[in-house]
């Protein structure tokens, strides 16, 4: 049962982190079909930027969570106006080849700046560090900060996209694009604050795994996309609550596989997951079966 | 009639000519090793893209898993001719993976394909990784170390053979009328359920023969280079199989052709700068989406009637200045 609790708690802390990620996906699928494979990679370059603010320019944890927030944020949005913009209209498996093309170069050009080695985070200072026993359940509190900021980031955005204009204009241009424009929503900066906010979480997440597994590399961001994109579909892609389900049930599993010793096939069951969930339920957790009309 | 039959004729000539210059040129010895290996690379892309552009390009159904397919094919014709280290045992083990792939692409496809949209996608990303962790996983796929020493069976004979047979049986499944059905769902599924086609029985096939012929790359591919291991089959080399198709040209056969070998002589150029190999690759990609989405070929093909076409066209050009 402690073991259990134990791996539960691991699970919510790395689940976290996916739901951060999904989140992205999921705002960008939601609003223009696009499976956006480059979002992984921009997680990664958010670790980056982390890991050179806190070793090199020696600044504090959570100044360096802002800065990598905001470099991800300016890179989202440019990825979004010079690769995908210019597409619009153009069909949806060249837009699909454009974000594998931008995924590449993000993985490689970072390869070539920073070099191709797994580099280690930087020592987190002494208050994440500590741990607590309750019970025989050991939390650290790295965990509680990891919960504990996806959740103040998750509150924000539900708040930006439930009670602010933009929000509003996010949910009108997902629903129907040429209505909004009718209805005077400027659509193509709509789509970019998506792409805005999904990066800045996807930055957020990238600092978070850095102090997690203490361990980046350029290639990082391949494998945790794609979970959390599992994660979207599991959860009901371009629907915000069913990312954050997804995310938790996948950082669950993952751990709670891992922790009963088969880590070896913790990719294979989620991707396995996937599966069964398109089989039985291709909507999603949360999703809602939409006839379409003629 | 007989027009159909001359223009077979020529093309069996000129396939025949290719094989024997290329035959000849290397029983002289001016085709060294390493075009050989470059030109079995194109012949085993051609297969794996054609293959593809059934059901990406014809079909409209997006696929990113086609590595798993490949991988199938490659670990069966493995370890079927380790075991069986004669050309018919090649030959079995060859087929034995495309019919395994085959069924492996039927149970994936028929409950995906019922739906519309990426739901494909998604299922075929998932299958080629799970596909993957299991071949690192196996005992008697000896883990992330592969397969070495895989007896070498294929040569420029078996390598024409396969690509031309690959490409002749899918060009005539798409002028059958299930190639016909194929098409009419990619451009409107809709529409073409309400004439009557069996949209999920079209798709699932078309799905299913690309599968086959996937496979038949995959074990070509291990035993021309006698090496396999499972990262090699990645979700990488979906992506890359996927660009030759949509370079070439979504539902372009010969588009695919003419990129798989534009591919394979860029990847040649590119050698010396490995670290820049990369970033220029993805770079032209990204380009090419945005200045020429829909490939070199478009949708058309490049063939004897085209040809003659092109020329009478010419001719008339001419006569009427």
């Amino acid at each position: 049962m402690q073991e259990l609790i134990q791996q539960l708690i691991n699970g919510l802390s790395l689940g976290s982190i996916y739901a951060l990620i999904a989140l992205g996906y999921t705002m960008v699928y939601g609003i223009i079909q696009l499976i956006n494979f480059a979002h992984g990679d921009v997680y990664m370059v958010g670790a980056y930027v982390g890991y050179f603010c806190m070793a090199r320019a020696h600044l504090g944890f959570f100044t360096s969570l802002v800065i990598a927030m905001l470099v991800c944020t300016v890179l989202g949005v440019v990825i979004e106006r010079v690769a995908y913009k210019p597409l619009r209209n153009s069909t949806r498996i060249a837009v699909l080849i454009t974000a594998i093309g931008v995924s590449l170069l993000l993985e490689y050009g970072m390869m070539f700046f920073v070099g191709p080695e797994v580099r280690a985070y930087p020592p987190m200072p002494g208050f994440m560090e500590a741990s607590y026993n309750i019970g025989g359940v050991i939390i650290r509190a790295q965990q509680l900060l990891i919960i504990g900021i996806s959740l103040i980031l998750m509150i924000g955005l539900q708040y930006i996209v439930r009670r602010t204009k933009v929000g509003k204009a996010m949910r009108a241009v997902s629903q129907d694009a040429d209505a909004a424009r009718l209805m005077g929503i400027n659509v193509d900066n709509t789509i970019s604050l998506t792409f805005a906010l999904g990066s800045a979480l996807a930055g957020a997440a990238g600092v978070l795994v850095g102090v997690y597994y203490n361990s980046i590399d350029p290639l990082m961001g391949i494998l945790p996309g794609l979970k959390a994109f599992v994660a979207a579909v599991l959860g009901g892609i371009g629907l915000i609550p069913g990312a954050l389900i997804g995310g938790y049930v996948i950082g669950a599993v993952e751990t709670l596989v891992a922790g009963y010793g088969f880590s070896m096939y913790k990719d294979a069951v989620v991707f396995a997951i996937l599966i069964a969930v398109l089989m039985v339920k291709p909507t999603g957790l949360l999703g809602k079966n939409v006839r379409e009309k003629v | 009639m007989s027009n159909r039959y001359a223009r077979i004729g020529v093309q069996v000539v000129l396939l025949a000519l290719v094989y024997g210059i290329v035959w000849a040129l290397i029983n002289a010895g001016v085709i060294d090793d390493y075009i050989q290996a470059t030109m079995a690379t194109i012949c085993i892309n051609i297969i794996l893209a054609v293959s593809l552009n059934l059901i990406t390009g014809f079909t409209g159904q997006f696929s990113l898993g086609h590595a798993g397919f490949m991988a199938i094919g490659a670990y069966t014709t493995a370890l079927v001719t380790m075991e069986y280290p004669t050309t018919w045992g090649f030959l079995g083990g060859v087929f034995l993976g495309a019919i395994l792939a085959a069924i492996v692409g039927f149970l994936i496809g028929l409950p995906t394909l019922r739906l519309r949209g990426d739901y494909l996608a998604i299922a075929t990303l998932g299958m080629a990784e799970i596909i993957r962790i299991l071949l690192l996983n196996f005992d008697f796929t000896n883990g992330a170390a592969g397969l070495s020493g895989i007896p070498s069976f294929v040569g420029w004979t078996w390598l024409f053979v396969f690509t031309v047979g690959t490409i002749v049986l899918i060009s005539n499944f798409l002028h059958s009328s299930h190639g016909r059905a194929s098409i009419s769902i990619r451009e409107d599924e809709i529409a073409a359920e309400s004439v009557g086609i069996n949209a999920t029985r079209a798709k699932t096939l078309a799905f299913t023969v690309g599968a086959f012929f996937g496979a038949i790359a995959g074990g070509l591919y291990a035993s021309y280079f006698y090496f396999i291991k499972p990262d090699l089959f990645g979700f990488l080399k979906s992506i890359d199989i996927l660009v030759i198709v949509v370079l070439g040209g979504l539902g372009s056969l010969t588009g695919s052709i003419i990129a798989a070998i534009l591919l394979a002589l860029l990847q040649t150029f590119l050698q010396p700068f490995p670290e820049l190999r990369m970033i220029i690759y993805s770079l032209a990609l990204v380009m090419i989406m945005i200045f020429r989405p829909q490939g070199l070929m478009g949708s058309r093909e490049l063939n004897l009637a085209s040809l003659t076409r092109l020329t009478r066209r010419g001719r008339a050009a001419e006569g009427a200045s």
